[in-house]
C-alpha cells in the first residue's frame, strides 16, 4: 500500500491559504443533501459538528455519554496555546510551528503542523465570541501563561478549567445546531463498527446503550473524533470511559493505526495511592512555572521522608536536588514532558523517591509564595512586611492562579499544598499516536475521517503542553470543515445510503455475535481484573522506558492473557438491556490487541525519540537517541492477528533542520 | 474500615425500588467510588449484577456522578462531588445510605443512573452565543473588565451534574440555568441574546418540569461547585426586565 500524504504543493507559509482557496467546494443547496456522521462530541467532535451545521450539512453526531458536555476533554485544565503574541515576546506561527515540531522529535508532518500553527489564532478569537471565560489583564485584555518546552507566553486559559470552558463553547455551538434541526444528536449511543459499501466508509453499527438495541445509520462518510487511547493502561490521567475501540473497529475494517508506541507520560500526577486505584489526577503542567521540582540529594533523607520521620521542610536548601534546574539550566522546570518524566523516574531508580512506594518527587511552591508575597506587599506599599504577612499575600496570589488545583490536590491527598511541597509522579497522559491520516485528516479508508487526540497528526513523538486542545478545536472549526469538500464534492450525486443494504446487516450480525461472545464465556473473572492485568503489562514493558526484550515478553503475556480472558471472563446480563459491564468487556477486548500492537511498534523503532525511550539507545548520560537516518518515518500499521503489517510514510524536512533536541 | 452500604437498586424505570444492604471492607484512601468499585467487584465475584452508577472523570469536573449519600446529594462534604469524596471522612463501622438524585424531571434508568438530559434542552433552548465559526474579531477587540470575567467564570463552572435539583424541595432548576443565564449575560459577548435567552430558558425549564424556586436556597449548599445563588436573584431580575420590556 503506498501511503499518500496529498499534502499541497508550495511554500510552507502559504501552502494552507493556498489550498484553502482552491479546494473543492459543496455548494449550498447540495450540501442539504448530504449526511455526515460525526463519531464523539469531546472539543474535537463537537466542533466539527456544530461546524458542519452552521455550513448546511445533515450531521448525525453520537457519544456514548449521556451528554456531550461529559467528554473527556471537560477535564483539561492548564490551557490552549496560540501564537498571537499579545505578549510581545517574540511569539509567531512560525515559533509555534518550530517549537511543536522540536517538540514532537521531528517526527511529524511540517505541512500539518504549520497549519495547525496558522489557525491557532482564529481558535481564540472563535471562543472569545462563544462566550468563553479566558483569564485577563486588569486593563481587560486576555492573559498568558508559560507551558513545559518553550520560552514564550502563548497558553490562554480560564483559571484551571480551560478544556471545561472550551468545551462548553463547543457544547453550546452544538446545542445551537441541534435546536436548529441541523444535527441530530444520539447521546448514549456507543459506535461500535463501522460500516464500508464499495470500499468507502458509509456508516456506523452503534448499540443505543440504555435498551441494548443495534442501530444501523448511514451516512455519505464518517468522521470519527473518539479521543485517545491512555487507559490501555488501565491507570491514566485519562476519564474512565476513554477508549479505542471506535479506532480499533476501523483498523479491523482496514484503516491503518499510526505511531501506536507514541504515549505520553504526564510527569506531574498524583501518585498512585494503592491497589484499589482506579484512574490518576493530573496537576497541571502550569504549575511548572511557579513550583520547583527535587528530591532530597541523599538516599538516607528520602528514607526518612518516606518514613515520616522527617519532613520536605527539614531538609535545608543545600541538602536538595533541583534536579532538573541542574541539567536543563535553559529551560530548568519548563522542559517537555517527556524530558522531566524520565528525570523523575532516574530520581526515584536512584532510591530519592520521597513517600512509601518510592514513586515520588516533589514540587515545592515555598519560592513562588516568597516571591509573589514580596511583590505583593511592594505593590501594596507594605513597608518591611514579616514573613507571616508575605506567605499570607504570597498564597493569595498562588491561589488566585491555582485554586482549583491545590484543593483538587488537598481533597485527594489529605495534604495541604501550601505548606507543604506536592509529592507527585509521572502518569500515562495523552496518546499522539492514532489513526492514520493524510493532509485533508482523510484516512486510508475514503469516506472515513479522524480527528483530535483519536488522529495521530501532529504531536509526532511528544505533544507539548496546551497543543491538543489547540488541535482539537482547529481540526474541528478550522481544518475538517473546509477538507471534508474533497471527499464530499464527488458525492454530490449519490443519494442518500440505504441502512437495509446488506453491508450494513453483515456488520450488524458481526456485532451481536462479537456480544454474545463475551456474555457466553460466564468465566470467573471480571472484566475490571483483566483490564489491571493488562495495564500492569504494559506500565511494565510498554511504559516509560522499553527495551526489545521486554517487547517480546509484553507481547506475548498480552496474548496469554487475551486467551484467558476469553474463556474466564464473566459478563452478567444480556445484550437487550442496559449493560455497563458489557460495554467494558467489549472496549477491554480491543484495547488488548491493541496493547499489542503498541509493543510491535515500539519494537520496530530501534531509536528512542520523545515518549519512546528505548534503553538501548541512549547517550552516556542517559539522554534520548534517536536515529534520523533510519526511522524518520511514520509506522502506520495494518492490523493482523499475527503479522501487523508496518506501511512507513517517510518524512520530508524541508524547512527545520533535524537536530538533537536540547533544553540544556 | 468495615461499612454497611443500603443501595438503591431498580431494575428499570418501570420497576419499583428498594435499598439493598451489603456489607464493604474499605481503605480509608479510597475515594468513594474506589469503595463502590470494591462493592462491584464482590458482586461480580458471586455472579451477581453490579450496581450501576455514573462517573466518568473521576475528579469532580465532568458532572456524571450523581448519589445521594445519607440523603445529601455527593454526600457530608460541602464543595465536593460524589468522586471526590473520600472515605476518610467516614468511620469503621458506619452505615451508609446511597441513593439516585430524586427529581420528577430526572427519571430513574437504572440502580443510581438518573436521566438528565432536560440539562442538555434547557442549553439548547438558548444557551448559547449566536456566532458561527470564522465569524469572531480578534479576541482583543472587547475588552472586558477583569472582575467581570472572573464572575462569569465562577458561573461557567457550573458542571450539570443536577445536585442544586435533587437538593431541592421543589425539584427547582434554577441555579443551574441561572449559572449559564449569569455566564454569558455578563460578558459583552452574550449581552446581545440576553433577554431572549433568558425567556426561552426559564420557558424550557418550566416545560422539563422542573419546580419553582422558593428560596430555600438548599441548591448553594449542595452545589459542589458553591455556585452562587446571588445567579439565581440576577436572572430573576433579568427575567421581570425582559417580560416588562416591549422590545424583545
Ligand atoms: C487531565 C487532563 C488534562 C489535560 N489538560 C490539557 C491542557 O491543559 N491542554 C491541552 O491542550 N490538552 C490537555 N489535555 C489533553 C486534551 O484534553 C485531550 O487530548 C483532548 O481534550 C481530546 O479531545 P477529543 O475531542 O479528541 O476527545 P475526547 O474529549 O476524549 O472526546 C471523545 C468523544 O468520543 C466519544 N466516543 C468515544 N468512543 C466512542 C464510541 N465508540 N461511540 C460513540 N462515541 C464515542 C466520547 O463519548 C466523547 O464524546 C488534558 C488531558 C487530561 C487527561
Ligand atoms: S449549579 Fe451546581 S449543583 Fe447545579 S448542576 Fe451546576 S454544579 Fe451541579
Ligand atoms: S465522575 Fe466526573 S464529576 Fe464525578
Amino acid at each position: 500500500m503506498k501511503l499518500d500524504s496529498k499534502i499541497p504543493k508550495g511554500d510552507l507559509a502559504t501552502k494552507w491559504s493556498e489550498y484553502r482557496g482552491t479546494m473543492n467546494l459543496v455548494a449550498p443547496n447540495n450540501k442539504r443533501r448530504i449526511e455526515i456522521i460525526v463519531v464523539g462530541t469531546g472539543l474535537a467532535g463537537a466542533s466539527a459538528a456544530a461546524t458542519f451545521g452552521e455550513l448546511g450539512y445533515n450531521v448525525k453526531a453520537f457519544t456514548f455519554h449521556d451528554s456531550p458536555r461529559r467528554a473527556h476533554s471537560i477535564a483539561a485544565q492548564g490551557g490552549i496555546n496560540a501564537a498571537k503574541n499579545y505578549q510581545n515576546d517574540g511569539d509567531s506561527v512560525y515559533r509555534l510551528f518550530y517549537d511543536t515540531i522540536k517538540g514532537g522529535d521531528y517526527r511529524s508532518r511540517e505541512a500539518n503542523v504549520h497549519r495547525l500553527a496558522e489557525v491557532s489564532t482564529e481558535i481564540i478569537d472563535q471562543c472569545v465570541a462563544q462566550g468563553v471565560p479566558f483569564a485577563r489583564e486588569y486593563g481587560g485584555l486576555l492573559a498568558n501563561r508559560s507551558f513545559g518546552g518553550v520560552q514564550v507566553s502563548r497558553t490562554f486559559y480560564a483559571k484551571g478549567q480551560t478544556g471545561q470552558q472550551l468545551l462548553l463553547g463547543a457544547y453550546q455551538a452544538l446545542s445551537r445546531q441541534i435546536s436548529l434541526g441541523n444535527v441530530k444528536m444520539y447521546n448514549r449511543h456507543e459506535m461500535l463498527d463501522l460500516v464500508k459499501v464499495d470500499g468507502k466508509a458509509r456508516g456506523i453499527i452503534a448499540r443505543n446503550l440504555l435498551t441494548g438495541e443495534l442501530e444501523r445509520h448511514a451516512a455519505h462518510c464518517v468522521v470519527l473524533a473518539s479521543g485517545g487511547y491512555g487507559n490501555v493502561f488501565y491507570l491514566s490521567t485519562n476519564a474512565m470511559g476513554s477508549n479505542v475501540s471506535a479506532a480499533w473497529r476501523s483498523v479491523k475494517r482496514g484503516a491503518l493505526m499510526a505511531n501506536p508506541c507514541f504515549t505520553q507520560i504526564h510527569p506531574t500526577c498524583i501518585p498512585v495511592s494503592g491497589d484499589y486505584q482506579s484512574k490518576l489526577t493530573l496537576m497541571s503542567e502550569s504549575l511548572r512555572n511557579d513550583g520547583r521540582v527535587w528530591v532530597p540529594k541523599s538516599q538516607e533523607d528520602a528514607q526518612a521522608i518516606a518514613n515520616r520521620t522527617k519532613t520536605a521542610l527539614d531538609i535545608a536548601e543545600e541538602d536538595r536536588d533541583y534536579y532538573l534546574e541542574r541539567r536543563y539550566p535553559a529551560f530548568g522546570n519548563l522542559v517537555p514532558r517527556d524530558v522531566a518524566s524520565r528525570a523523575a523516574k532516574t530520581a526515584c531508580d536512584e532510591g530519592k523517591g520521597v513517600n512509601k512506594t518510592g514513586l515520588a518527587v516533589f514540587l515545592d511552591f515555598a519560592a513562588a509564595i516568597e516571591r509573589y508575597g514580596k511583590a505583593e506587599a511592594t505593590s501594596q506599599r507594605i513597608d518591611n512586611p514579616d514573613k507571616a504577612t508575605i506567605t499570607r499575600l504570597g498564597e493569595a496570589v498562588v491561589e488566585q492562579k491555582y485554586g482549583n488545583l491545590f484543593e483538587m490536590y488537598e481533597k485527594i491527598t489529605g495534604e495541604n499544598p501550601y505548606k507543604m511541597p506536592m509529592k507527585i509522579f509521572p502518569a500515562v497522559h495523552y496518546t499522539m499516536g492514532g489513526v492514520w491520516v493524510d493532509y485533508n485528516l482523510e484516512t486510508n479508508i475514503p469516506g472515513l475521517f479522524a480527528l483530535g487526540e483519536a488522529n495521530f497528526s501532529d504531536h509526532g513523538a511528544n505533544r507539548l503542553g496546551a497543543s491538543a486542545l489547540m488541535q482539537g478545536l482547529a481540526d474541528g472549526y478550522f481544518v475538517i470543515p473546509y477538507t471534508i469538500g474533497q471527499f464530499l464534492s464527488n458525492e454530490i450525486r449519490t443519494p442518500n445510503i440505504n441502512p437495509d443494504l446488506p453491508e450494513f446487516k453483515q456488520a450488524e450480525d458481526e456485532t451481536k455475535v462479537r456480544l454474545q461472545r463475551l456474555l457466553d464465556i460466564q468465566g470467573n473473572q471480571s472484566v475490571e481484573s483483566f483490564h489491571k492485568r493488562l495495564g500492569k503489562i504494559m506500565w511494565e514493558y510498554c511504559g516509560m522506558s522499553r527495551n526489545a526484550e521486554g517487547l517480546k515478553k509484553g507481547r506475548q503475556m498480552i496474548r496469554d492473557l487475551k486467551k484467558e480472558f476469553y474463556s474466564d471472563v464473566f459478563v452478567p446480563g444480556t445484550q437487550e438491556e442496559y449493560n455497563p459491564e458489557l460495554e467494558k468487556a467489549a472496549r477491554v477486548a480491543d484495547f488488548m490487541e491493541h496493547g499489542e500492537l503498541m509493543m510491535v511498534d515500539a519494537l520496530d523503532r530501534n531509536e528512542s525519540c520523545g515518549g519512546h525511550f528505548r534503553e538501548e539507545y541512549q547517550t552516556p548520560e542517559g539522554e534520548a537517541m534517536r536515529n534520523d537516518n533510519d526511522y524518520t518515518y511514520v509506522s502506520a500499521w495494518e492490523w493482523d492477528d499475527d503479522n501487523p503489517i508496518l506501511h512507513k510514510e517517510e518524512l520530508q524536512f524541508e524547512n527545520v533542520e533535524l537536530k538533537t533536541r536540547s533544553y540544556k | 474500615m468495615r461499612l454497611t452500604l443500603k443501595v438503591w437498586r431498580q431494575k428499570n424505570g418501570n420497576a419499583k425500588g428498594s435499598l439493598e444492604t451489603h456489607q464493604v471492607e474499605a481503605d480509608e484512601h479510597m475515594s468513594f467510588l474506589e469503595m463502590m468499585d470494591v462493592l462491584n467487584q464482590q458482586l461480580v465475584e458471586d455472579k451477581k449484577e453490579p450496581v450501576a452508577f455514573e462517573h466518568d472523570c473521576r475528579e469532580g469536573i465532568c458532572g456524571s456522578c450523581n448519589m445521594v449519600i445519607n440523603g445529601r446529594p455527593h454526600g457530608p462534604m460541602q464543595g465536593t462531588t460524589t468522586c471526590q469524596l473520600h472515605m476518610r471522612h467516614f468511620k469503621d463501622g458506619d452505615t451508609i445510605v446511597v441513593e439516585p438524585w430524586r427529581a420528577k424531571a430526572f427519571p430513574v434508568i437504572k440502580d443510581l443512573v438518573v436521566d438528565r438530559s432536560a440539562f442538555d434542552r434547557i442549553i439548547q433552548s438558548g444557551g448559547y452565543v449566536s456566532v458561527n465559526t470564522g465569524q469572531a474579531p480578534d479576541g482583543n477587540s472587547i475588552p472586558v473588565e477583569k472582575d467581570l470575567s472572573l464572575m462569569a467564570m465562577d458561573a461557567a463552572t457550573c458542571i450539570g451534574c443536577g445536585a442544586c435539583v435533587a437538593a431541592c424541595p421543589n425539584g427547582s432548576a434554577m441555579l443551574f440555568t441561572s449559572a449559564k443565564v449569569s455566564h454569558l449575560g455578563l460578558l459583552p459577548q452574550g449581552q446581545v441574546e440576553h433577554k431572549k435567552r433568558t425567556q426561552s430558558m426559564v420557558a424550557q425549564m418550566d416545560k422539563e418540569g422542573f419546580g419553582m424556586c422558593s428560596n430555600v436556597g438548599a441548591c448553594e449548599v449542595e452545589c459542589p461547585k458553591e455556585i452562587s445563588i446571588e445567579n439565581i436573584a440576577r436572572m430573576n431580575r433579568s427575567y421581570i426586565g425582559s417580560v416588562l420590556s416591549t422590545d424583545k
